[in-house]
């Protein structure tokens, strides 16, 4: 692709396209995302929505590149298509324009598949021009001189020689004299006139020339896959329960894919778990925030809660009990932020504390609703999710975290509601005094 | 209060040291390379960091070599010793307990082609001359032996060594790694056979990123980088002036006070590992237990095991009152093997992940090495009564 073609960018969204009368929340809310993804990468660019589309134009010097990759990561855009803008003009300088991008685009390949053909040199030598290679028929003194029906005989449309391609015209505009059907032909017959080496397939063509008439014409041909999903900041808030681990900053990017904005709860536990831990922790909310938007992260000390639960609860149970009050602790800051649900990396039966006995257990002490977009996937379907968003690089760093410090060599796993109640009932004098300690420990870092 | 019981990991800068480094940056600033003024000024900063190296080191000053640490050091001396003597033999000898930067040098001459004996060392974690007699063949070409050890503070018998090299053949290099030992002993290279020392700043209150080799009469060694030919070819690059005279600052300070400080370092030592050891289940390495041979350790290194206890879970609850020390050696805290030092001096293994460093300083006080104690008398029964069933 020649990259140094484009400045501007057209962004393709599927789902927002079918809400109704709340869709210009959703067009906002994606422009929003654009604009503060672009933030961080050199160039100032305008992003503005037109009826169905929005538009990225660079107003400065800018890397292509860097462009793309920060798209890449805004949840909502489906599509990414380097565009050229032309101003609105007669038709035949519309053809010409199409021509003009097909071969400072494809020239070169469009050359080497025979699009151009040996044919059309031999037509230009037998008008005594100089042609002495498929290339020199694209040169500027020979362009666009022998028409496809002259070549046409005399070129091989056999199967594996030649490319397909056909032009998808759209008039959202009037004032045009054009009519998409219209537009389809006789563009089409523009670029074969050049060159004479193409076919046209409407069905399955290999390469598709987009012409959409609006307030401008917009050209492209090449959509690069953005990531799917629903701009962040539509879905709603939630309080995810962020650990070191590969799981939960995974559960964190597909929440915030379906447009929840996120905020995070940390549980350290000093001097058990290190500073480099909570680190760790923060790069990873740092890495998924490319893609989540700033992530508020509650730091909460949960050292003296732990330890309670190691002296006065039976060994095996400590984690399902410590679960439990890391639930209580992320719904209480939920409902202070004004979150509306706790999201978590857990996945049935991963490890004891995640049987669905286990999360019974877990689950029934907090009322806000507890997401688990995680919970069916395999742990290799996870490892592969955080290796693609560059997590795992980071989740895989060698620092113990809370949940692991004291953990029982054989925990139970499948709890009964009734005797973990029982047990936690153990904890009564001293638990409120140390859960109000552990709620004045909390410390929020903003990550961005 | 701060207490840094962790100067073999790195060492405050003495404020002379960053007030002549400020200088040089911002006004003395000139490539010692350059013909005019500003190049003969900045040249004469280095001139004079090499006195004072050859003063310390009773040697010459054109024995001296600046290098960006004592890593640099050990694999500019190792491999470019080696591959300057392969010719005559591919036979290296070392101890099992050097620093990566020496151990890892020898896997990649390993790779080269080169064959490594790795002496064995005793309890004390010393290794026994005899031992040395035996693996040396023929074919040695080049013994490398640190001078003290950075995780227990062992000293090795390096003149012994030297003797047996020599005596041997005396055109065998004997490399010794004297980061944890410069400063903190007297050296004397040529009195002692040793053809070339590696030393590093940040270990004696210089700035970090930077080193010296000494590099004795008549030893050749290829170099490893290739440039302008600075510091006769050996070493290429423009000179880092400002590290080179803030370095040499330093080891002039450390060296005038030398007895004095070497004195109250061991009494300091002594106390802490008296204090520890009265604490109960608690252990010393690299020290018999009666501490008669104390006085053959270094003088700032303490090392520890905390039986019960999680080296790492220690240090943060010690680092919780403002005290930092290391687990094992600091180097090496990225990887979670277990230290290789350790390891080599038959530690049992329970108590090889229950072992702190503690590493001690000019700036090191009576005051601290007691609330340091203090500290461990609190947290220990603390961390006993909590842990993995």
């Amino acid at each position: 692709m020649k990259k140094e073609l484009f400045s501007d960018f057209l962004i393709k969204y599927a789902e927002i396209g079918i809400k109704g009368r709340n869709r210009y929340m959703f067009e906002d809310a994606l422009v929003a995302r654009i604009k503060s993804s672009l933030e961080n990468i050199d160039g100032s660019f305008r992003v503005y929505k037109t009826p169905g589309r929005i538009f990225v134009s660079a107003e400065s010097e800018f890397d292509f590149d860097e462009v793309v990759d920060a798209l890449s990561h805004v949840f909502g855009i489906v599509g990414i298509c380097p565009v050229v803008r032309l101003e609105k003009d007669t038709p035949e300088s519309l053809y010409e324009s199409v021509v003009s991008y097909m071969k400072e685009m494809y020239g070169d390949e469009l050359c080497a598949k025979g699009a151009t053909g040996e044919s059309c040199v031999k037509i230009l030598k037998e008008r005594g021009l100089n042609a002495e290679s498929p290339k020199d028929a694209l040169s500027n003194d020979n362009f666009g001189k022998v028409k496809w029906q002259e070549a046409l005989p005399s070129i091989n449309r056999g199967k594996d020689d030649t490319i397909s391609f056909k032009i998808f015209a759209r008039r959202e505009s009037r004032n045009f004299p054009l009519d998409s059907m219209e537009l389809n032909v006789e563009v089409g017959e523009a670029v074969l006139n050049a060159f004479p080496g193409l076919k046209v397939d409407v069905h399955h063509p290999e390469m598709i020339v987009y012409v959409e008439i609006r307030d401008k014409i917009y050209l492209y041909s090449e959509i690069l896959p953005g990531p799917g999903g629903m701009p962040v900041g539509t879905g709603g808030h939630a309080m995810l329960l962020l650990s070191g681990g590969i799981d939960s900053p995974v559960a964190g990017y597909m929440m915030a894919k379906r447009g929840v904005t996120i905020d995070a709860v940390y549980f350290h536990a000093p001097p058990y778990t290190s500073e480099r831990a909570l680190q760790k922790v923060v790069d990873l909310a740092k890495i998924i925030s490319k893609y989540t938007g700033p992530i508020n992260m509650h730091v909460i000390n949960f050292t003296d809660i732990q330890l309670a639960i190691y002296e006065k609860c039976p060994h095996d149970e400590l984690t399902i009990i410590m679960r439990r009050y890391m639930m209580r602790i992320a719904e209480h800051l939920a409902e202070k932020s004004g979150a509306l649900a706790l999201v978590t990396g857990e996945s049935v039966g991963q490890v004891a504390s995640q049987t669905l006995a286990s999360l019974v257990c877990t689950n029934e002490v907090c009322s806000l609703p507890v997401l688990r977009p995680l919970i069916c996937f395999d742990k290799q379907d996870i490892v592969e999710i955080s290796e693609k968003i560059g997590t795992y690089e980071t989740s895989i760093l060698p620092f113990e975290d809370c949940c692991t410090i004291f953990v029982a060599k054989h925990p139970v796993t499948k709890p009964l509601r009734s005797v973990i109640e029982k047990h936690e009932h153990n904890l009564d004098e001293v638990i409120d005094d140390l859960l109000e300690k552990a709620y004045e420990t909390d410390r929020v870092i903003e990550i961005r | 209060m701060e207490i840094y019981l962790d100067n073999s990991a790195t060492t405050r800068v003495l404020p002379e040291v960053a007030v002549l480094m400020n200088k040089v940056m911002c006004e003395d600033y000139g490539n010692p390379s350059s013909m005019h003024h500003k190049g003969v000024e900045a040249e004469n900063y280095i001139k004079q960091a090499k006195d004072i190296f050859a003063k310390i080191l009773k040697c010459d000053s054109k024995n001296i070599f600046f290098t960006s640490g004592g890593t640099e050091s050990d694999n500019l001396a190792i491999i470019g010793g080696a591959k300057a003597m392969a010719r005559r033999g591919k036979h290296i000898i070392t101890t099992k307990i050097e620093h990566p930067a020496v151990q890892n040098t020898m896997k990649y001459l390993e790779n080269e082609g080169f064959e490594v004996t790795y002496l064995s060392v005793n309890k004390l974690g010393c290794a026994e001359p005899e031992d040395l007699k035996s693996a040396l063949r023929d074919d040695t070409v080049l013994v490398s032996v640190m001078h003290t050890n950075n995780e227990i503070g062992s000293l090795q018998p390096i003149e012994e060594i030297g003797k047996i090299i020599k005596e041997r053949n005396p055109e065998i290099l004997f490399h010794v790694d004297a980061v944890q030992g410069f400063g903190k002993a007297r050296i004397y290279p040529k009195k002692t056979g040793i053809d070339l020392l590696s030393v590093s700043s940040h270990k004696i209150h210089g700035p970090k990123g930077m080193g010296m080799l000494y590099v004795g009469d008549g030893v050749r060694l290829k170099p490893i980088t290739f440039g302008g030919g600075q510091q006769g070819g050996l070493r290429n690059g423009t000179e880092n002036v400002p590290g080179i005279a803030g370095m040499a600052c330093a080891a002039k300070i450390l060296y005038e006070n030398f007895d004095e400080s070497y004195e109250r370092l061991f009494t300091l030592k002594e106390k802490l590992i008296k204090g520890a050891l009265k604490l109960g289940d608690v252990s010393v390495n690299g020290v018999s237990d009666d501490l008669s041979d104390i006085r053959k350790t270094a003088p700032h290194i303490v090392s520890l095991s905390f039986s019960g206890t999680r080296a790492e879970v220690l240090l943060h609850a010690l680092e919780d009152k403002n005290i930092y020390v290391s687990a094992g050696s600091a180097c090496s805290t990225h990887k979670p093997e277990p230290s290789a030092t350790l390891k080599a001096i038959g530690l049992d293994k329970d108590l090889l992940d229950c072992t702190l460093r503690f590493s001690m300083s000019d700036f090191t006080t009576e005051e601290e090495v007691d609330e340091t104690l203090n500290a461990l008398e609190t947290i220990l029964p603390l961390l006993r009564r909590f842990v993995r069933k």
